[in-house]
């Protein structure tokens, strides 16, 4: 927006809202909503306890751990769709099943499997992550072109030569923009995950809060996990965009 | 090794009756299907875990839960709340994406919040609602919609955003006003963005009607859930939670049929 | 008759003028200059074809002219009128087709005028015209992505066509056509420009094409761009296309119009 022919950015509109939500506080008009600044300072408060860098800590361990497989896991998959007819056929209505699934459905049966510790918190974002990740390395091993693929061949690559030093470079932009996706799927999954189980880490916290009714705890926690999870997209996205020029050059 | 081109492959089928079936995409479906529920019954005889029945059970348990009626009724409970919300996001959500795709100022206000909420776990203000409002109908339309909102309107945005440039072009010469450029040729072409973002806000509001109900006092499917784990009715459970995964199955289904009815002759005609 | 002639930039043809470029020049935002004040004048139901370099600003001409672009200065006067913006006398066939996906040939033959609102029986009757006019009986209840391109290209020629503008604007029309079907295409076009009295402007890379269809061709320099040479290549009219494609004066004409754009080539 221009204002007396200045550019604005766009994320300053972003302070305007949160001076709304300043007055909307301090007028409490919503009990639910009490004034950002008694969050903020709520906030600083919290951060440097042990209670919440334990959490912190357990949520960040499961979250790495989670992306991690699925990312091990996930661009393989894809790929080996992206290439083979057959994998692709066999595969693909069950990753389209559950990229849109309900999976707050599953994680029931991870815990009735593992129980109430860091290991159902791992698989569930490994199950939250995972299938876009697929996706988007099929989509990218799909928009490969051809005439690369036979030069892999004519040149006599093995399938690992192939997978390792051909195919997942020239996807790289696209299993790059999956793996950003399926992060930001995994923070929601690591949040959800501990919401069901809620003994451990941020899910215990957010128990705590909400049984003694500490909204400005409760929101100051939102806050740090909306900015976490933020920094992770903003992050990735500068990323990707590094390596457009690769998409370009095909 | 030589790879085989597409055209050949498919006149081989051609040729051979056999081959022809045994590459059918049906063919494959089944076959798919079938290797899934097989290693289930597999995994679920061995047994893995005291906790993982096989398919044969969980469908058994299905089929009793749905006999009784206690499957319907649960169900009932979760769909209401999820159309309901769905409806209202995508109707509110789609709207308010199309006009900040349209004017620059409401564009500066409204997209960054929504950037904000749509990488946001936003399922931890679940707890925050139910605090306030209790467990009824209302908090989990409104679960419903805080989840499914994000996607629809950014969706609809970009769609409005990145409509082609040579199409509006071309109306523009041919001397379409502002109302007919968008009516006729910007809205047609963003439908297939808008509804991806329809079917990412079903699939949220899904997730989060599903937590709703697992976090707060036991309802619907949650409800089934969470009861046949704490007695440790394991068939039952799996049960309700392939029912859940497949009621999503039907309404994505169903949603690509309201698009193509809708927006996409072209694709009806094939 | 059939000696090309060669004028000065500045020489004006006698016959009514149709579209005048008067002074234009155009600068981008960012600083590009892309036209350079030209000035022009595009003679009544000819066709005159634009040839110069890639990027010497045809485009950005046509769509100013077309009244999509603004001009930074200068104007463009359309049978005596100033360009404001698009114009009901002036119809634009896009390089890419424009054509709507989810439309079938009929309704996007007829769309430039279900959007002056012509009612839908007397649109479609004029659309099944220029359907049939262009070679694509049969092809009315077809969705674009089942049409080759030169077939889709087709179809934005008789919408454009359909709302009986004046003046036709061709930005590479062909480009995305492969060759034979593009010979056939020129042939078509030569036919229908007979039929039509209409005022063609067309961009083009192919000078073969150029000398081809074209009444009068301006060659520009390099960006920004200004008028290097305006050539008349006089085809016998009424003998078979591949006579004319042996004839001394279109093989001439070829032969003049490629030195003269040599030397943008490094
Ligand atoms: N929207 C734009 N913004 C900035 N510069 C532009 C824009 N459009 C075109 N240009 C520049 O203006 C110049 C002329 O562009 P134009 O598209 O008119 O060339 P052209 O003669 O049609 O080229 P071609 O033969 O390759 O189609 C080019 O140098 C191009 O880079
Ligand atoms: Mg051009």
């Amino acid at each position: 927006m221009e204002v007396f022919g200045r550019k604005i950015p766009m994320s300053a509109s972003l302070i305007v809202w949160a001076v709304l939500w300043e007055i909307v506080g301090q007028l409490d008009l919503v009990s639910l909503i009490p004034p950002l600044s008694n969050v903020v300072m709520r906030l600083a408060e919290i951060v440097p306890t042990e209670t919440f860098i334990d959490a912190l800590a357990l949520t960040a361990r499961s979250f790495a751990a989670g992306t991690g497989i699925a990312i091990l896991a996930g661009v393989p998959i894809g790929v080996l769709m992206g290439r083979s007819e057959i994998a692709d056929r066999l595969l693909l209505p069950w990753v389209n099943v559950f990229v849109s699934a309900p999976l707050t459905a599953l994680v029931p049966i991870i815990m009735a499997l593992f129980g109430f510790g860091e290991t159902t918190i791992i698989l569930t974002v490994v199950l939250f992550a995972l299938w876009i990740i697929i996706l988007d390395a099929r989509a990218g091993t799909r928009s490969i072109s051809n005439s690369l693929v036979e030069m892999a061949q004519s040149y006599g690559a093995s399938y690992w030569q192939a997978f390792s030093k051909v195919y997942v470079w020239a996807a790289l932009p696209e299993i790059l923009a999956g793996i950003r996706l399926g992060m930001v799927r995994a923070i929601k999954g690591v949040i959800i995950g501990q919401l069901i189980v809620s003994v451990v880490g941020f899910g215990y916290l957010f128990e705590i809060y909400q049984s003694n009714f500490l909204m400005e705890h409760l929101w100051a926690l939102l806050l740090v996990l909306f900015a976490l999870a933020f920094l992770i997209d903003g992050v990735f996205g500068y990323m990707e965009k590094r390596v457009e020029y690769y998409a370009a050059s095909r | 090794m030589i790879s085989v081109p597409t055209s050949s492959r498919a006149s081989a089928a051609r040729t051979n009756p056999l081959r022809r079936v045994m590459t059918h995409t049906i063919t494959f479906r089944i076959l798919s299907v079938i290797t899934v529920l097989g290693a289930w019954e597999y995994a679920g005889r061995r047994p893995i875990s005291a906790s993982f029945p096989s398919f044969s059970e969980t469908f058994a348990a299905g089929w009793e839960m749905a006999a009784d009626g206690s499957l319907s009724a649960a169900l009932m409970i979760t769909i209401v709340p999820l159309v309901i919300g769905i409806t209202m996001s995508a109707i509110a959500g789609v709207a308010a994406g199309i006009y900040m795709g349209l004017d620059r100022r409401a564009e500066w206000v409204g997209v960054p919040v929504f950037i904000v909420m749509q990488a946001a776990p936003l399922a931890a203000l679940i707890p925050l609602l139910v605090l306030a409002y209790g467990v009824g109908l209302a908090t989990k339309v409104t679960v419903v919609c805080i989840m499914a909102v994000p996607a629809i309107v950014l969706n609809s945005f970009k769609a409005i955003r990145h409509a082609p440039v040579s199409l509006v072009e071309m109306g523009e010469s041919f001397l379409g006003s502002r109302e007919q450029v968008i009516g006729k040729i910007i809205l047609p072409a963003a439908s297939p963005v808008i509804f991806a973002g329809l079917r990412l806000g079903l699939a949220s509001g899904f997730i989060g009607v599903i937590l709703a109900e697992l976090l707060i006092s036991p309802t619907g499917i949650g409800d089934l859930i969470t009861y046949h784990q704490s007695i440790a009715e394991y068939p039952k459970m799996f049960a309700a939670i392939a029912v859940v995964i497949l009621l999503s199955v039907l309404f994505m289904e169903a949603l690509e049929r309201i698009e193509i009815t809708l927006f996409r002759p072209e694709k009806r005609a094939q | 008759m059939t000696a090309t002639v060669v004028h000065a930039p500045g020489f004006q043809r006698s016959l009514g003028t149709m579209v005048s470029v008067r002074s234009v020049s155009k600068v981008y935002p960012g600083g590009v200059e892309a036209l350079n004040e030209i000035s022009l004048d595009f003679p009544k139901g000819q066709l005159t074809t634009l040839l110069g370099p890639s990027g010497c600003g045809k485009t950005t001409l046509l769509k100013i002219i077309a009244g999509l672009l603004p001009a930074t200065s200068g104007e463009v006067m359309v049978d005596g009128m100033r360009v404001e913006g698009p114009g009901p006398e002036r119809a634009f066939v896009f390089q890419d087709f424009a054509l709507l996906p989810w439309a079938t040939v009929l309704r996007n033959v007829a769309f430039g005028l279900e959007l002056r609102g012509v009612p839908v029986a007397e649109r479609e009757s004029i659309a099944e015209h220029y359907i049939g006019q262009v070679g694509l009986k049969g092809f009315e209840k077809h969705y674009p992505h089942a049409l080759s391109g030169g077939m889709r290209q087709r179809v934005g020629l008789a919408r454009a066509l359909a709302v009986k503008a004046e003046v036709v604007l061709m930005d590479e029309p062909f480009s995305a056509v492969d060759e034979q079907t593009r010979r056939k295409f020129q042939e078509d076009m030569l036919e229908l420009i007979k039929n039509e009295q209409k005022t063609f402007i067309f961009v083009t890379h192919s000078i073969e094409e150029a000398v081809y269809v074209s009444n009068r061709i301006i060659l520009l320099s390099r960006r920004p761009s200004r008028v290097m040479r305006i050539i008349e290549p006089d085809m016998p009219r009424g003998i078979t296309p591949d006579q004319i494609r042996r004839h001394p004066a279109y093989l001439d004409a070829v032969e003049m119009i490629w030195q003269a754009l040599k030397q943008y080539l490094d």
